[in-house]
């Protein structure tokens, strides 16, 4: 991994003045006219689905060389927006304008010819062909594939931006930063000169994220429109040139990234003032531990140890945070404490008890109880097509005796968790897939916490959350935590998991790499540990490790007092 | 040059109207296919409805298909919510039907106080064990359930050949004896009393799959068997369990079907009944009084068709042909429920990038299919 931030980092380095790849379209537009102008231009933009309105004269102009953040919560028309500028859905009303020129998109193959691309948040590759295939997949190259020729076009488009892929590399051997730089190149491979990129650093470390700016900010060199949606303010602050705010669909401003701030973004964004601090109050935990983890192993369905001897503990009142690439045996971790998978070895003890090998239902009976948020968010834990009473009942109908569902019963809590947590429904019977994503979670979490459990396991809480709806989760956690609850958060925000937590384990390759105290690390060190480099002070530092340090500016004072906060698990590696 | 976009969830009464719409397209359809095989397609379908309800006896004919129907839908709805595809009920069916024989032909002399109830029982036991063992397989090794149902129908009804032409046969005939008077279900109003049955089993199976926890069960596992683990609910347990009561009416209509109309078994006794119910099934959207409904249509639909070959000479194949052009037409209509379809000219490649953008939307419900790939 460190290996190919090296590398990365190298060619970089090099190959910006490498200008002149000529797999690289230029097209007629590439003259300096637009600069300062706007290239990409929408206005007075509506569209529909049924009664939502889901854009509202909508406008939005976006430069050549300039790297445009689209800022807005959850359900704010965003994505709508950027989809009927590639082309998947046609807008009700409205212009867009490319280049001084109205266009038309019915298909996003005529905005691709257009060189308009975008990188979704999940990408659209095939796992088993190679890079190389995935980026020419669709696109015009003739009957022959031209194997060599190819992989040295691309190469050479990839030089020119600094992006690092092995176009030979099959996909599923790649990580996930490499897979967002193929889909980068498949879509610069096509012409793109517009390349707008969904929530880009979501499944990124802080050392991805860092190559991926870095790549953005060749792109705008080169002259290329960018523009980026996302909710993470510090990134909008960190990357951007102008920033566009939307809010239920309607366009509220732009403004450069230069003249404003967080607090004022945040309000535009939201509507009001919202309060970013998070607000730890000491942790007062429990003497026994809830949930004592030893040893714990399990394979996976490759026979590989998807969890690799991991042994550590929770207390009452305490949030601890895990860390991790995704993919590191987070996943593993809850599906075992659930009772949904089994453990190859090893010992959970919950207040006491083994819990391994007991059925789900037991476990819930004790007083475990798990929000998972998987990627689609609806897979596990609630169900798509019933409505919320449905889904709020499933943990707690079982109690109920007799044969039939008490549907008041149901009603009634559904209609207290819409009403506590501020969940926005026309009704409580109205169908879960309907409802925004925020408000989803917000049901999940809320049937769960409702449990009153002695161990919340929560999994990726806030994903694709807005920003109100976050901190209103993380007070939830911090409120449970403070009644005693033990805590285990599994995020993917490192920054939130620093400020939130009491003890952040990190987890590489199904292993603790180590437990830190979230007051005294870095998030760079955090970000090592997440690639599974251990820090071990007194060793000579090989040229990677070097390399590395210097990649991420990390701070050996701080490292070395984390060491001291080590937990069980930290002398494997 | 065709573009075909997504459209916003439709609402329920869109859907009944799209539903309506296609039914009454399919006629036309099917109208024109007649005319141009040279029939007055007003004259077939009037002789339809007269042979579907022209006389008291018609109109019996015609309810010794609806109830059979209504009783194997509700068995096939209780799989169906569960998205577990049993396309098993004609086997299911059979074998309920072998149970009640056997009871009747073997204890034939019994009081119908105790014998009727008997030939339930088997025929219930007989059709849940034929539904359980596609479910265990399900279960136990992961088996496609449609193919394993599909095929346990041809095991069944090749049984109850077998039992015709070997060890049931009637002196040298190939048929099976007659039951005994006491074997036979009476009649109540001029109809079998399978009706009353039927009537039962569908406010039973609508309480069960909106009241009660089992049928909240099912339609969770339905929904997403992950979610249904994660929350506790034994899912091996109630996949066997829904499926053995999917098996056990199906089984009982074979009960009726032999008890009252045939009063004896004989090869052929299902007559695709319980394929015909899994049409019925899904345009009812797996909703028990709507079953009732999509019954009486196809019930009458079969009667009059059979009545068709002798009114006009036609074969009753016409009949089958006219169910499967409203299947095309009713599933197209969830197509255009889900999608706009507009003509124009457009750039090549734009139709199938846009069936792409389509196909990439998460939640788009595909027709029929959508929902096995789960």
């Amino acid at each position: 991994m460190v290996g190919q931030i090296q590398a990365s980092l190298g060619a970089g380095g090099e190959t910006s003045a490498g200008e002149n790849g000529n797999a690289y379209k230029e097209d007629a537009y590439n003259g300096n006219a637009y600069n300062g102008n706007a290239y990409v231009e929408m206005s007075g933009i509506c569209k529909h689905f049924g009664d939502v309105r889901a854009n509202y004269q909508v406008r939005l102009s976006v430069r050549q060389g300039e790297i445009h953040a689209i800022l807005g919560e959850n359900g704010s028309g965003n994505s709508t927006l950027m989809n009927m500028l590639t082309g998947i859905y046609s807008p009700d009303a409205g212009e867009i304008r490319l280049a001084g020129r109205p266009v038309s998109f019915t298909a996003p193959k005529d905005a691709i010819d257009q060189g308009i691309g975008m990188v979704h948040q999940h990408f659209k590759l095939v796992e088993v062909f190679t890079a190389k295939e995935n980026i020419i997949a669709g696109s015009k190259t003739g009957f022959w594939l031209r194997g060599k020729a190819l992989s040295k076009e691309i190469r050479e488009t990839c030089a020119k931006f600094g992006l690092d892929i092995d176009p030979d590399k099959k996909i599923y051997e790649l990580s996930v930063g490499e897979k967002q730089r193929v889909e980068i190149v498949k879509m610069l491979f096509r012409g793109a000169r517009v390349l707008i990129l969904d929530e880009p650093t979501a499944v990124l470390t802080p050392q991805e994220t860092r190559q991926l700016f870095d790549i953005l900010r060749k792109m705008r060199a080169q002259n290329c429109a960018i523009v980026i949606i996302t909710h993470k303010l510090h990134e909008v602050m960190e990357i951007s040139d102008r920033v566009t705010i939307m809010r239920r669909g309607e366009y509220i401003d732009t403004v450069e990234t230069a003249k404003t701030d967080s607090r004022a973004l945040t309000e535009m964004m939201v509507g009001r003032p919202v309060d970013l601090n998070i607000r730890r109050q000491p942790a007062h935990t429990s003497e026994r531990p809830v949930l004592e983890i030893k040893d714990l192993t399990a394979i996976g369905s490759h026979g590989q140890r998807v969890l690799d001897n991991m042994s550590f503990s929770v207390y009452g009142g305490e949030i601890l945070g895990v860390a991790g690439i995704a993919g590191s045996g987070q996943k593993e971790i809850c599906e075992i404490i659930a009772g949904l998978s089994k453990a190859a070895g090893g010992s959970a003890r919950f207040l006491g008890d083994e819990i391994l090998g007991l059925s789900p239902i037991e476990i819930l009976r004790r007083g475990v109880s798990m929000s998972f948020v998987p990627e689609d968010r609806l897979g596990m834990g609630l169900v798509a097509g019933m409505d919320i009473v449905a889904n709020v009942m499933l943990r707690s109908y079982q109690k109920k005796k007799g044969a039939f569902i008490d549907q008041n019963f149901g009603r009634q809590k559904a209609e207290e968790i819409v009403s506590r947590y501020d969940v926005s429904t026309p009704s409580v019977r109205h169908v879960l897939k309907k409802l925004s994503g925020g408000n989803i979670q917000k049901v999940l979490l809320g049937r769960e916490v409702d449990l009153a459990p002695a161990l919340l396991i929560t999994a990726y809480p806030v994903r694709g959350l807005d920003i109100g709806a976050s901190y209103h989760v993380y007070n939830v956690l911090s409120q449970q935590k403070e009644a005693g609850v033990a805590v285990l958060f599994i995020g993917e925000d490192l920054d939130v998991l620093l400020q939130l937590c009491d003890r952040l384990m990190v987890m590489h390759g199904g292993r603790v790499m180590d437990i830190v105290d979230p007051a005294k690390v870095t998030k760079e060190e955090v970000g090592l540990l997440m690639l599974g480099h251990k820090p071990e002070p007194g060793t000579a530092a090989g040229p990677e490790r070097e390399l590395a340090t210097a990649a991420v500016g990390g701070d050996r004072g701080n490292r070395e007092a984390s060491e001291k906060n080590s937990e069980e698990g930290a002398g494997r590696d | 040059m065709i573009k075909i976009t997504r459209k916003a969830e439709a609402s329920f009464k869109k859907a009944l109207v799209a539903q309506v719409a296609a039914i009454v397209a399919a006629l036309a359809a099917a109208g024109l296919i007649m005319a141009i095989i040279g029939y007055n397609p007003l004259e077939v379908y009037s002789q339809i409805i007269a042979g579907a309800l022209g006389s008291a006896y018609r109109v019996r004919a015609s309810f010794n298909k609806i109830i059979p129907l209504v009783i194997l839908s509700l068995g096939v709805a209780v799989a169906f919510k569960m998205t577990f595809w049993n396309i098993g009920a004609e086997g299911q069916m059979a074998m309920g039907g072998f149970g009640a024989a056997y009871v009747a032909l073997h204890y034939g002399h019994l009081s119908p106080w105790i014998l009727l109830p008997a030939m339930m029982a088997a025929g219930v036991f007989c059709g849940a064990v034929w539904a359980l063992i596609p479910a265990l397989l399900k279960t136990k090794f992961n088996t496609s359930e449609t193919l394993v149902t599909l095929m346990m129908n041809y095991i069944a009804l090749k049984w109850i050949t077998y039992l015709q032409y070997g060890p049931w046969k009637e002196g040298g005939f190939p048929k099976i004896p007659t039951f005994t008077a006491n074997a036979v279900l009476p009649s109540v109003l001029g109809i079998h009393s399978g009706w009353i049955i039927a009537l039962a089993l569908t406010a039973g199976v609508h309480i069960l799959l909106t009241k009660a926890k089992l049928g909240y069960e099912i339609a969770v596992i339905g929904e997403s068997p992950t979610t249904a683990r994660y929350s506790g609910i034994a899912v091996t347990r109630v996949i066997v369990i829904a499926m053995a009561l999917s098996g056990a009416l199906c089984g009982m209509a074979g009960m009726i079907q032999s008890s009252a109309v045939e009063k004896t078994l004989s090869e052929g006794f299902t007559a695709g009944l319980g394929f015909t119910a899994v049409i019925t099934t899904w345009l009812a959207r797996l909703s028990a009084p709507g079953i009732v409904l999509t019954s009486f249509i196809f019930g009458m639909l079969l009667q009059g068709g059979s009545f068709l070959e002798i009114s006009l000479r036609i074969s009753a194949d016409m009949a089958k042909m006219l169910q499967a052009i409203i299947i095309f037409f009713v599933l197209g209509s969830e197509f255009f429920l889900n999608y706009r379809v507009r003509f124009g000219a457009g750039d090549k490649g734009a139709a199938a990038a846009a069936a792409v953008s389509a196909a990439a939307e998460p939640t788009a419900p595909a027709a029929a299919g959508g929902k096995e790939a789960r």
